[in-house]
């Protein structure tokens, strides 16, 4: 196919970039509770799904996107501080694979549930209208809903680096993943400090569902693809870092676009071969930390 | 040591027990009771993608075989006996699906097998039921099934395959749109044989062919394919998917202002999926499909499976794939009534005698491969003056059935 021109190129490497940010979005909740609580959540990708979900119910109730937007994560944030108190945290200090496992079996039942509540047929969720078409970005036209996507990414991003690098509490969750005893003989009650970085995550994972169901509409797995996506990314990235799921997103989201461009047959198969990559030169990935797996 | 004695000892003892039960029963009453159990429902397996990207067309297929199964049943069944659908979920995986299909047979004891949903698990479907000798009618869209390398005279294929329904696309919208065709195709068995009907009928209007970007299954993105595919301006992109590829598809392809400048065309056009994505995403769009509930003022048959439908889902109106699950399973069922027997053979030769109008108008199935001869609707999606959340299409043209819009039998590789 002929035709290859700049504009071409360059719409093509900010389309990867906006697909970068819906993967960042989603990688940094699982990151961040992996950092942090050394839990891999499977069920994130279920999180992610019922987040839609509960935007679709609450805009059927007369609710609207703009209220969804706040309403959304703090409803699976406090669902997700539910599971932490209630399932997860027998687990604590069993071994990694035990929460692994609660949590993909976790996923099973919220998609079933889903499925039994809402059908297994997907709904319609239209695009906002003050977001509807596309705009000139220069190079070409773009639609101004994955600008917005692009946008409300980066404010989740500088909110987190706030909360974790210029509060209090945020200092006292760096140091509970560092040293978790320590800080307990210092007097923190760390099973409080993990409720909320698992309620943090599970939030995330709720508000990219909500960000992500115009795109693609809502079914109840629609979690299962971007969980697989996800993990690639948090694996390039480091597990466990945040800094490093922001940088791999983006690159995942480029290789994924430019590949498309080229061989598009070869998209899907590009990030697992951009890992084997990155594992083989950096086995622990960009920023990752050797050893917290084990 | 002891452990092997004793299984052996309680096998033995059970096989006394069970012996002179038998006996006993044998010389019972009883006798009669289990003869007429042995007088089992007439089991038709139906083996759909009820999870997973087509899982809401499956859901339809289900609802209206069930619909005709009913229908037998209150018509008396086969002299009295009844008939019964055993649905599996063959999650649109060619290996599931032959299990499932393989746990029919062997299992269920099915008596037919009418199913599936994609042109790669079909065949799956059909390698285990030819080679076991069970009639298989695919209610989904295939070239392959009819082709020689494929077929068997178990095999018959209730829906449309892509040859008619991307011809009967194509001959419309090339005469209309433009020349310039780029396409963007699911890449497997579907999304080829339907590019290669759209070439071949193109070969007839000179289309210019600007490229092919082919996808995988179960995309959830296509914002890395559509600014490659509004570079090649053509005047028509032609989108061969299905399912929640294609309510995806539209829905970015909208958001990224394709429709501004091209039209869209796919060679069918889903009435569940429409449903499902809405008609903001659909708007617009021009394609194939093998049935429309709005074809009711012209056919009685169409009228009366409608009323029926409706009479059983509280007012629902059934949909293309419905409808093929209605076809499969009401052919099989009539041949068996013409028949007067489950027998394979005597009802593979009823079904070959069928003339039939069962909810669209006359079909036939052409004695060399078994696909069903029909009509063809081209479709457009509707956007305003919906009189129901089913009204969904404008019928647009139909083509009629007829012979010379199939491949022939000599190009499928058949004897005459």
């Amino acid at each position: 196919m002929a035709g290859l021109s700049f504009d071409l190129i360059a719409l093509q490497l900010f389309a990867g970039l906006a697909l970068g940010a819906i993967y960042v979005l989603f990688a940094i909740g699982l990151s961040l509770i992996f950092g942090m609580l050394t839990v891999v959540n499977f069920a994130h990708g279920a999180f992610y799904m019922v987040g839609a979900y509960v935007g679709l119910y609450l805009i059927s109730l007369g609710g609207n996107f703009w209220l969804c937007l706040v309403a959304v994560p703090l409803l699976i944030g406090l669902f997700g501080l539910a599971v932490e108190r209630v399932l997860i945290r027998p687990l604590y200090g069993r071994g990694i694979d035990y929460p692994l496992l609660l949590t993909f079996g976790l996923s099973y039942v919220m998609v079933e549930c889903v499925r039994i509540a809402f059908g297994k047929t997907g709904y319609p969720f239209d695009t906002p209208e003050v977001l509807q078409g596309a705009v000139n970005i220069g190079v070409g036209y773009f639609p101004l809903y994955r600008l917005f996507v692009i946008g409300a990414t980066a404010a989740v991003l500088l909110a987190l680096w706030l909360f974790l690098e210029k509060t209090s509490f945020g200092l006292i969750i760096r140091a509970g993943a560092r040293d978790p005893q320590i800080v307990r003989v210092l007097g923190v009650d760390v099973s409080r400090v993990w409720l909320i970085v698992f309620g943090i995550g599970t939030a995330i994972a709720g508000f990219a569902g909500l960000l992500a169901a115009p795109l693609q509409g809502v079914i109840p797995e629609m979690g299962g693809t971007i969980l697989a996506e996800a993990f690639v990314v948090t694996v390039i990235g480091g597990m466990g870092s945040i800094g490093g799921a922001v940088l791999a997103g983006l690159l995942v989201g480029v290789v994924v676009s430019m590949t498309s461009l080229f061989a598009p047959e070869m998209a899907k198969v590009s990030i697992f071969a951009l890992m084997a990559i990155v594992l083989i030169v950096r086995p622990q990935g960009f920023f990752g930390r050797a050893g917290l797996l084990s | 040591m002891t452990k092997v004695t004793k299984a052996g000892w309680i096998s033995r003892r059970r096989l006394l027990t069970t012996a002179s039960a038998g006996a006993v029963l044998a010389a019972s009453p009883f006798r009669i009771n289990l003869l007429q159990a042995q007088e089992a429902p007439i089991k038709i397996g139906f083996p759909v993608p009820l999870t997973g990207p087509y899982g809401a067309e499956a859901q339809d297929q289900v609802r209206a075989g069930q619909l005709a199964v009913a229908q037998f049943n209150d018509a008396g069944g086969l002299n009295g006996r009844k008939a019964e659908l055993v649905v599996r979920d063959d999650k649109l995986n060619p290996g599931e699906a032959a299990t499932r299909t393989l746990e029919l047979v062997e299992k269920e004891k099915v008596n037919f097998v009418v199913g599936s949903l994609s042109a790669a698990v079909q065949l799956a479907i059909n390698n285990v039921t030819k080679e076991r000798g069970i009639i298989f009618n695919s209610i989904s869209q295939s070239d392959a099934i009819n082709e020689a390398a494929d077929f068997s005279k178990y095999t018959f294929h209730e829906a449309l395959n892509p040859h008619m329904t991307s011809g009967a696309v194509g001959r419309y919208a090339f005469s209309k749109f433009g020349k310039k065709v780029a396409f963007l195709t699911a890449d497997y068995a579907y999304g080829h044989e339907m590019v290669r009907g759209f070439l071949e009928v193109g070969k007839q209007f000179n289309i210019e062919n600007l490229g092919d970007i082919r996808h995988p299954l179960g995309t959830s993105d296509f914002s890395t394919l559509l600014p490659r595919l509004q570079a090649l301006k053509p005047d028509i992109l032609c989108i061969s998917n299905f399912g929640r590829d294609q309510q995806i598809v539209l829905k970015q392809a909208t958001d990224f202002g394709v429709k501004k400048s091209i039209q869209i065309i796919a060679p069918l056009l889903s009435h569940a999926s429409r449903v499902a994505a809405g008609a903001q995403a659909f708007e617009g769009v021009v394609g194939g499909c093998s049935f429309y509930w709005g074809i009711e003022d012209k056919f009685a048959s169409t009228k009366a499976f409608n009323d029926a439908f409706r009479k059983m889902y509280d007012g629902k109106l059934p949909t293309d794939y419905g409808a093929l699950g209605y076809g499969g399973v009401r052919t099989v069922l009539e041949a068996v009534k013409a028949a007067g027997s489950v027998e394979t053979d005597k009802v593979v030769a009823a079904m070959e005698a069928l003339k039939y109008d069962y909810y669209k108008g006359p079909q036939y199935y052409r004695k060399c491969d078994h696909q069903s001869v029909q009509s063809v609707l081209v479709i457009k999606s509707k956007s305003k003056d919906m009189k129901n959340e089913s009204d969904v299409f404008e019928v647009l043209a139909t083509e009629d059935p007829d012979e010379k819009n199939l491949r022939t039998c000599e190009a499928l590789g058949h004897k005459s």
